[in-house]
């Protein structure tokens, strides 16, 4: 995928690079090796509307790919209408159709050839921008047999085109040689106040894409090895894992402040004994206290010897 | 380090699976489920002892079921496949219930006690016809047996253990048979019919071995129409194809006789052709002509007399023996409000034996059916019993001059939910007639904490669950501060509204529309679609909200349509009225106008669009948006969608002001040999998306969600695989999916699935859309995760260029601006099929998300949004553990604790909504099929409220109990203190 991007914005930095201010363009498109592809090939044309003249660029290319038996050239017609107003010739595609050996027909090299507006068109269009109203486009649905079902139809506000000329964009959405979906914009953004602003030069400048299907990410499909290899690990590498300090933490940092309690207090308490000496009064039953204690425990343990003494007696 | 592991492990874990299931005690707390049957087709009731309290009925759901005559209570209820269609039910041997269904091809025998199956037998023939079941009183080899004439053969069936012993074809092409009869005490039956429409055709068959006795036919020129009725074991009456000469068929010992009598004759001023009520009472039927019932005696030399002329709305039920030769059948007449309840002797019109006057709620309509039953009174004399159907689908029995028990099966057909908040508790609304007093409160309080600290004694834990299931709290008609209650406005297909409270699912209101009411101008009404249309906050507060009810005549789209209003709080309709247009789609805008009432779009058939409210504040207010509106649609049977603005003015008339005209700006055409359109699926409008921004942790990036109104899904397959599964082989088989702006036409994605097939269901939410679908190559049913992200926002990330300022985060976002887009997808086998599936949506949207499942197994059933996270690697990396990155697996877990349904099931399931709750944690979940289900559901927990369980009186008194300690001690160390400096 970023592969591809790169390509793509390569290919559109270098067609932007090298469009002339001319009348007409041409955009060809590579879809033989990439999913799509972009590429201008900028056409010195008059502005007059020829129809049928063909940018001299495609002759060798043409050559070269009438060696494959199995393509052959076709062409088909974008229409073009103002508001409301009816459609009308505007272009014409044209395209190799790839038949593949086992049945399906692709379209590989499409270029366009852009009609240039007339007097008539450009007012129509001027109006069109004045009143923020929609230029509308349509292609057949299928290729082969135009129009198909029916047209596929795209529209985009007027005042979304005009740059320094006119600049379109065509994303045409193919399956086989049906035209699903035609995406007619402008290639940049088109920010929403739509400011009323006339093209410096009525001529197009029009890039054309096509796009087929993608194919799903199948669902990932797992083995039994890896998932048993999985719980093996998991229950191999857990407990050597964990350290003594991990282990038994919740045991050490309450041993850890009682120690610590017990230092301070030992540090607190010749402090304390020390500052005591003056206070006669409150020292005096202490030692009263401890000899009371020793007492009993003296006498505590004396009974305690003395029956162990008879029982050793009996 | 290993510790963080570890904990970081723990941390995952334990929040994978929030706690979903509830304990035991929490059952019925916030959740209420309700059994519903559906329309009654056919009743019978059991009159053997054992069975005697019960009725057996079959519905238009596909239901049978035996319910308790004396409250009404299922006993047992079997749902058949929605093509499994009951044809008819009997009682045979005083134990089984034996059903015919599926077109006649099966006949199944259920044990009444407890609804087993006892056997099931299928019955083939050549080719399709009516379904007739007959139970008869013939015995071959101590077997009962049962007749059936289904598929053009006509089975005999033993009751015992479904053995077909014997079947016989009739050889005359295009026999229609009507009835099958067999006389009483005799072993053979009648099979009659119409072949050719204009021949009767009388065959006499030996029940015992199907053997032919007698063929008999009768030519009738003017052919016959309709039903038939019989008036005795060997007369049936029919009518010809004008429906103005009533024929008397008499076949009696297999010569067939026709007597042809013009019903000029009977009726003096008939204005239209008559239309028979099939029934067979002996020597009585009943025509309609118009609305008007006329009742017609069979006397027994052959001559027809009109016994009665009922002009109200009649409903006749069928014959009942009472005793020997005598038979009794039911009648009921609507007037006015009453109805009127009469069970009357076949063969003596004046004597009736029951009359009986019951006031009848209006709500609910015209009666339908009828069926008696009758019963031995305690001093020994008959007393009957009435079951009647309504309009609305509810079902009563009638007993005694009162409506013993009535059953809201019109539920069991939901069209449409939405949802109304209450009103706004005040001081002037009493609304609380169930508010306790102080000393109930500090009982309850006492037995809960009795509870939290273990002293309660089994009946104080019985008395507390009582107390925690009925609590008044949650079925107050006021609203809540967590927004838990709210009105569920539901549209039937009966056309009636019903307003069930979410607390305890009781029912506010109900209201059979008159708009929906089937009438000479509308003759096959249905409802639509059910949207709120005022929803009254700010300003207009006063004001009750209300909803709009749009249906159409008929169920071709260039119906004309219908709309009416009801005010959600009374349940009363405020106005309705018949459209001159069709309605095709209903578009609620994001625009309301200073009443609080929402601008509704209402597309016709022409696409024509028409704006509602018809006010001039509303179209001033469409006039400034006017530019903006754009609208699609999609054409499912030829494959296209079509984008679509507004023009100014309707292209045919002008003078509706309210009427616009569209204009067709983009197009989308599917080949139709390879794609079908199988789903569509769009974002919810009311859904609140919280951030727009998501943060990949893994490489400390953002990345811009692309939340746009404006997409919808579209799932296409190949046109041959759109049968059932397994139908195509993987080859030849695909799934499409589409990701379409509808405001500019672009395809933002497409992606195809091979060797997979629908039915495909889809939810759509945020950024995201989630869909289901079967893959033929794996033989397993997949859910794939489509996430869309905005690459042109992409450069916003950096920090400088929002402290400058040179961020585009606030300007207006325009379809029209190439959007580039990208889309990251991932596939996983899940385990069901599933008819519905929804999402949780909360009222700010910060909650995680989790995906409502409705299960094959009419379960509902949560899944983390997270399992379906298209980012989810086999090892994932530490800081995508962090972030909540589950582990790649191939399959979605099912874990059992997540059914938020528990242990009951939804029979049914069609449909679940999500509503949020004020409550950010919480979103209530309502689910419904035939029955209907109705849960809180927090996806996260609720963190940001007390569990339910939370004693207040026990931390009051703790913190009591603390501060009088704090006295104490207080005073106790203070004289000490005092005592210590005096020593």
């Amino acid at each position: 995928m970023k592969s591809v991007k790169v390509i793509v914005s390569f290919v559109f930095t270098l067609s932007l690079l090298s469009f002339p201010s001319s009348g007409f363009q041409s955009d060809e498109l590579l879809v033989d090796d990439e999913e799509f592809g972009l590429e201008g090939s900028p056409q010195p044309r008059s502005p007059e509307p020829i129809l049928t003249r063909s940018p001299p660029v495609t002759a060798p290319t043409r050559k070269r790919h009438s060696d494959l038996d199995s393509d052959s050239k076709i062409q088909f017609s974008l229409e073009h209408a103002f508001g409301d107003s009816d459609f009308s010739p505007a272009g014409t595609f044209s395209a190799r159709l790839k038949t593949w050996s086992h049945g399906g027909q692709t379209l590989t090299k499409l270029r366009f050839s852009r009609n240039s507006f007339t007097d008539e068109d450009k007012e129509k269009f001027k109006n069109l921008l004045e009143s923020d109203d929609f230029y509308r486009i349509r292609i057949p649905s299928n290729v082969l047999s135009p129009p198909g079902r029916d047209f596929v139809i795209s529209s985009v506000k007027a005042r979304c085109l005009p740059r320094e000329g006119l600049d379109e964009h065509f994303v045409i959405h193919m399956e086989g040689v049906n035209v699903l979906a035609v995406n007619y914009g402008s290639p940049g953004c088109c920010p929403y106040p739509r400011n009323l602003k006339f093209p410096a030069k009525w001529s197009f400048s029009s890039h054309t894409v096509l796009k087929n299907s993608e194919q799903a990410p199948r669902a990932p499909v797992f083995s039994e090895e890896i998932l048993g290899g999985e719980n093996a690990e998991g229950e191999v590498v857990q407990p050597p894992e964990r350290s003594f300090w991990a282990k038994y933490w919740m045991y050490l940092i309450p041993l850890g402040l009682i120690v610590m309690n017990a230092i301070t207090q030992a540090m607190n308490m010749p402090e304390e004994q020390a500052s005591g000496q003056g206070q006669l009064y409150l020292v005096w039953p202490r030692p009263l206290n401890t000899e009371i204690n020793l007492c009993i425990k003296i006498l505590e343990l004396e009974y305690f010897v003395g029956s162990r003494i008879s029982e050793v007696k009996l | 380090m290993p510790i963080t592991y570890a904990f970081l492990l723990f941390l995952i874990f334990s929040s994978l699976q929030p706690i979903l299931s509830l304990y035991e005690d929490q059952v019925g707390l916030t959740d209420w489920h309700q059994q519903y049957i559906g329309k009654v087709k056919q009743a019978v009731f059991h009159t053997h002892k054992t069975g005697r309290k019960r009725v057996v009925v079959s519905t238009e759901d596909n239901v049978i079921a035996t319910l308790d005559l004396r409250r009404g209570e299922i006993f047992w209820r079997h749902v058949l496949g929605h093509n499994d269609v009951v044809d008819g039910i009997v009682i045979a041997l005083g134990k089984y219930v034996i059903t015919l269904s599926s077109e006649g091809s099966i006949l199944r025998a259920w044990n009444l006690p407890d609804g087993q199956m006892v056997w099931e037998s299928s019955l083939h023939g050549p080719k399709h016809s009516k379904s007739l079941l007959v139970m008869t009183n013939v015995v071959i080899e101590k077997d009962n047996v049962v007749i059936i004439f289904s598929n053009d053969r006509l089975h005999a069936v033993s009751c015992i253990d479904g053995e077909v012993l014997w079947n016989k074809d009739f050889e005359v092409e295009s026999l229609e048979v009507q009835k099958v009869i067999q006389p009483p005490g005799s072993n053979f039956v009648y099979v009659v019919g119409f072949a050719a429409s204009s021949h009767f055709e009388m065959y006499q068959i030996n029940a015992r071995n199907g053997e032919l006795l007698k063929h008999e036919s009768a030519a009738f020129s003017g052919g016959f129409s309709g039903e038939v009725s019989l008036v005795s074991s060997e007369t049936l009456v029919a009518l010809d194809s004008t429906g103005l000469i009533l024929l008397r068929i008499s076949f009696h010992k297999g010569n067939v006789s026709i007597q042809q009598t013009p019903i000029s004759n009977l009726v003096e001023d008939s204005p239209g052709p008559a239309v028979i009520i099939p029934s067979s009472i002996m020597e009585l039927f009943a025509i309609k002509i118009n609305a008007v019932t006329i009742f017609i005696r069979v006397t027994g030399t052959g001559k027809l007399e009109v016994v009665e002329k009922a002009n109200h709305e009649t409903a006749v039920g069928d014959a009942l023996s009472i005793s020997e030769g005598q038979q009794a059948f039911g009648l009921v007449q609507h007037a006015g409000r009453d109805i009127h309840l009469t069970v009357k002797l076949a063969h003596d019109w004046g004597g009736d034996l029951l009359k009986e006057s019951i006031i009848m709620d209006q709500q609910r309509g015209l009666i339908h059916k009828v069926f008696i039953n009758n019963y031995v009174r305690t001093d020994g004399s008959y007393g009957f019993r009435a079951l009647i159907v309504m309009e609305d689908h509810s079902l009563l029995l009638l007993q005694q001059g009162t409506i013993v028990w009535s059953r809201e099966d019109g539920l069991a057909s939901i069209i449409d939910v939405t949802t109304s908040e209450l009103p706004v508790e005040r001081a002037g609304v009493s609304v609380a007639k169930v508010e306790l007093n102080l000393f109930e409160w500090l009982k309850g309080h006492m037995l809960k904490l009795k509870g939290t600290l273990m002293l309660a004694s089994p009946e104080d834990i019985a008395a507390i669950q009582y107390m925690r299931l009925k609590s008044s709290e949650k079925s107050k008609m006021t609203r809540d501060h967590n927004g838990f209650r709210k009105l569920l406005i539901a549209l039937t297909r009966a056309g009636k509204l019903f307003a069930l409270h979410t607390g305890d699912g009781r029912i506010v209101w109900s209201l059979l529309l008159q708009s929906l009411h089937k009438s000479e101008a509308c003759q096959h009404p249905i409802g639509l679609n059910l949207c709120p249309w005022q929803v009254p906050h700010h300003h207009a507060l006063d004001e009750n909200p209300s909803v709009l009810v749009v249906g159409r005549c008929g169920p071709s789209s260039d119906a004309p349509g219908v709309i009416s209003f009801v005010d959600s709080y009374t349940g009363k309709e405020l106005s309705s009225s018949s459209l001159v247009h069709s309605v095709a789609q209903v578009i609620p805008l994001p625009y309301t106008d200073s009443t609080e009432q929402r601008l509704h779009l209402l597309i016709d058939a022409d696409k024509h669009a028409h704006l509602y409210p018809k006010t001039p504040e509303a179209i001033g207010i469409f006039r400034r948006e006017f530019s903006n509106i754009y609208w699609y649609s999609v054409e499912d049977d030829n494959g296209i969608i079509k984008g679509y603005a507004l023009k100014s003015k309707c292209d045919g008339n002008v003078a509706d002001k309210f009427c616009f005209g569209t204009r067709e700006l983009w197009s989308i055409v599917l080949p139709s040999e390879s794609e079908k359109i199988v789903a569509t699926v769009t974002r919810k409008l009311n859904e609140a998306v919280h951030t727009q921004a998501k943060l990949i942790a893994a490489d400390q990036d953002v990345m811009y969600k692309y939340i746009s109104r404006n997409l919808l899904f579209v799932a296409t397959v190949a046109p041959k695989a759109s049968g059932e599964i397994g139908s195509v082989t993987p080859e030849e088989s695909w799934l499409v999916v589409y990701l379409i702006d509808t405001v500019t036409g672009f395809v933002l994605h497409r992606v195809t699935h091979h060797g997979s097939q629908g039915p495909v269901e889809a939810v759509f939410s945020e950024n995201w859309v989630v869909y289901h679908y079967f893959n033929l190559r794996a033989h397993r049913y997949e859910m794939s995760v489509i996430e869309i992200y905005d690459q042109s926002r992409a450069d916003n990330k950096d920090v400088w260029k929002l402290v400058v300022g040179k961020h585009n985060l606030t300007s207006p976002i325009s379809s029209y601006s190439r959007s580039e887009v990208v889309t990251k997808s991932q596939s996983y086998f899940f385990t069901h099929s599933l008819k519905a599936i929804a999402v949780t949506s909360t009222a700010k949207g910060i909650t995680s998300k989790q995906l409502l499942i409705g299960t094959i197994g009419d379960q509902v059933l949560a899944l983390d949004k997270r399992f379906l996270d298209p980012r989810r690697s086999v090892n994932p990396t530490q800081a995508e553990r962090e972030e909540g990155t589950i582990p790649l697996t191939d399959s979605l877990p099912i874990i059992p604790q997540s059914y938020i349904t528990h242990n009951l099931r939804v029979e049914g399931l069609r449909g679940i909504i999500t509503v949020p709750a004020e409550l950010e944690s919480t979103t209530l979940v309502f689910a419904h099929g035939l029955d209907l289900f109705f849960t809180h559901f927090a996806p996260s927990r609720t963190y940001d409220s007390l569990t339910e369980d939370f004693s207040c009186a026990l931390l009051l008194i703790t913190i009591v109990v603390l501060v009088a300690a704090i006295f104490v001690t207080w005073v106790l160390s203070q004289r000490k203190e005092l005592q210590d400096k005096w020593r």
